[in-house]
């Protein structure tokens, strides 16, 4: 099972990063856009990431996070989009809940 | 994605309508639809997008499913992200049926607010946790502000109070209305609105009698049938509707 992200949730992490972005800080949105197999979160799921690494929402359930943050520090500093692929290990999924392991794609953007 | 685009995107959905976000994922850049229209677009290389009926029915179907999907195209890989404003239903009427319907309501992710003025009826004792209001029906509708996404269904069939509950729901948007009663009592509701000046096009909007045809008897497979036609109409393409 996939715990879904509630559209009020999703609500606020689109504010949050407006917020973060009127504040001055340097801001990337990264989106869950595929999965294969299980995977922590379904298509849609959101994360927001600033230049120092503060973040709201989750696009897996903590096993990718630190890889997305790594390429929104990328995608804020060099201006460009990714799509990035992880494959969620069965050891891995059995420590974020799930019964085996699958792929997710996640798209990375710079807020400018 | 761009300022403008958050900023606009944040600004449709803080007015509840539904809206998506579509990106073309080689290039980064991405358009606004709501209500069927593109509301911005970022880069001005229209040779990037599909063809504008194509990518705005992929959307309209995107919204209705409220699906976030990958949309692979001869123009390239995009992502619909879809935004739309929670689920609603609005119950006119505090009676045995609601008391069934309001937890199968809740369970399909539906915020539920229960419409009865007479006092003995909408108690926290019959409905624990959910949002009573003892307002006269047209007021309750009208705080309401019934959008796209709301359900709005009259159980007294008491015209004195399911009939001002209609006439505020007929000039909203709801994507659901239906009235509990028999064919003989919805008929002799749709002369009233009539009366009032609906017209049948407009009046046609209101499901009645109320539900899927299950045979359902008591109050709980009534309940069943009521969700199984919010659930039918929910996902069903939008059906042309006049603009009020």
């Amino acid at each position: 099972m996939t715990e879904q992200q509630t559209t009020a949730q999703q609500q606020d992490i689109l504010t949050q990063a407006a917020a973060w972005r009127s504040a001055g800080r340097r801001v990337a949105l990264a989106t869950v856009v595929s999965t294969w197999g299980s995977s922590p979160r379904p298509v849609g799921s959101q994360l927001v990431v600033d230049g120092d690494g503060n973040m709201i929402g989750s696009v897996s359930g903590g096993c990718i996070e630190n890889a997305v943050i790594h390429e929104a520090s990328g995608a804020m500093k060099d201006g460009k989009t990714r799509l990035l692929e992880f494959g969620v290990t069965d050891e891995m999924a059995w420590e974020v809940g799930l019964a085996c392991g699958g792929t997710v794609q996640v798209f990375v953007e710079p807020l400018d | 994605m761009q300022q403008i685009v958050l900023d606009k995107l944040l600004e449709i959905r803080n007015a509840r309508h539904a809206v998506a976000v579509v990106t073309h994922m080689q290039t980064g850049q991405q358009c606004l639809i709501a209500n069927a229209e593109f509301t911005l677009r970022t880069g001005d290389d229209r040779k990037l997008w599909p063809e504008n009926t194509v990518l705005i029915k992929a959307v309209g179907k995107a919204i209705r499913d409220d699906k976030s999907t990958r949309y692979p195209d001869a123009n390239g890989d995009f992502f619909i992200a879809v935004y739309n404003p929670p689920k609603r239903m609005i119950i006119v009427g505090a009676v045995h049926i609601a008391q069934k319907l309001v937890p199968m309501a809740a369970l399909a992710e539906f915020d539920v607010t229960i419409v009865d003025p007479r006092l003995a009826f909408a108690t926290p004792d019959r409905f624990p946790n959910i949002v009573l209001t003892n307002d006269w029906p047209d007021v309750a509708m009208t705080k309401f502000a019934p959008d796209t996404r709301t359900a709005i269904i009259t159980l007294t069939h008491d015209p004195k109070l399911d009939d001002p509950a209609l006439a505020i729901a007929l000039k909203g948007p709801a994507f659901y209305i239906g009235s509990l009663g028999s064919r003989r009592t919805h008929a002799a509701r749709l002369e009233r609105l009539q009366d009032m000046g609906f017209s049948d096009i407009e009046c046609a909007r209101i499901h009645g009698p109320i539900g899927l045809a299950l045979g359902a008897k008591s109050p709980a497979e009534i309940a069943i049938s009521i969700m199984a036609q919010v659930t039918q109409v929910l996902h069903a393409p939008a059906q042309p509707r006049s603009k009020n």
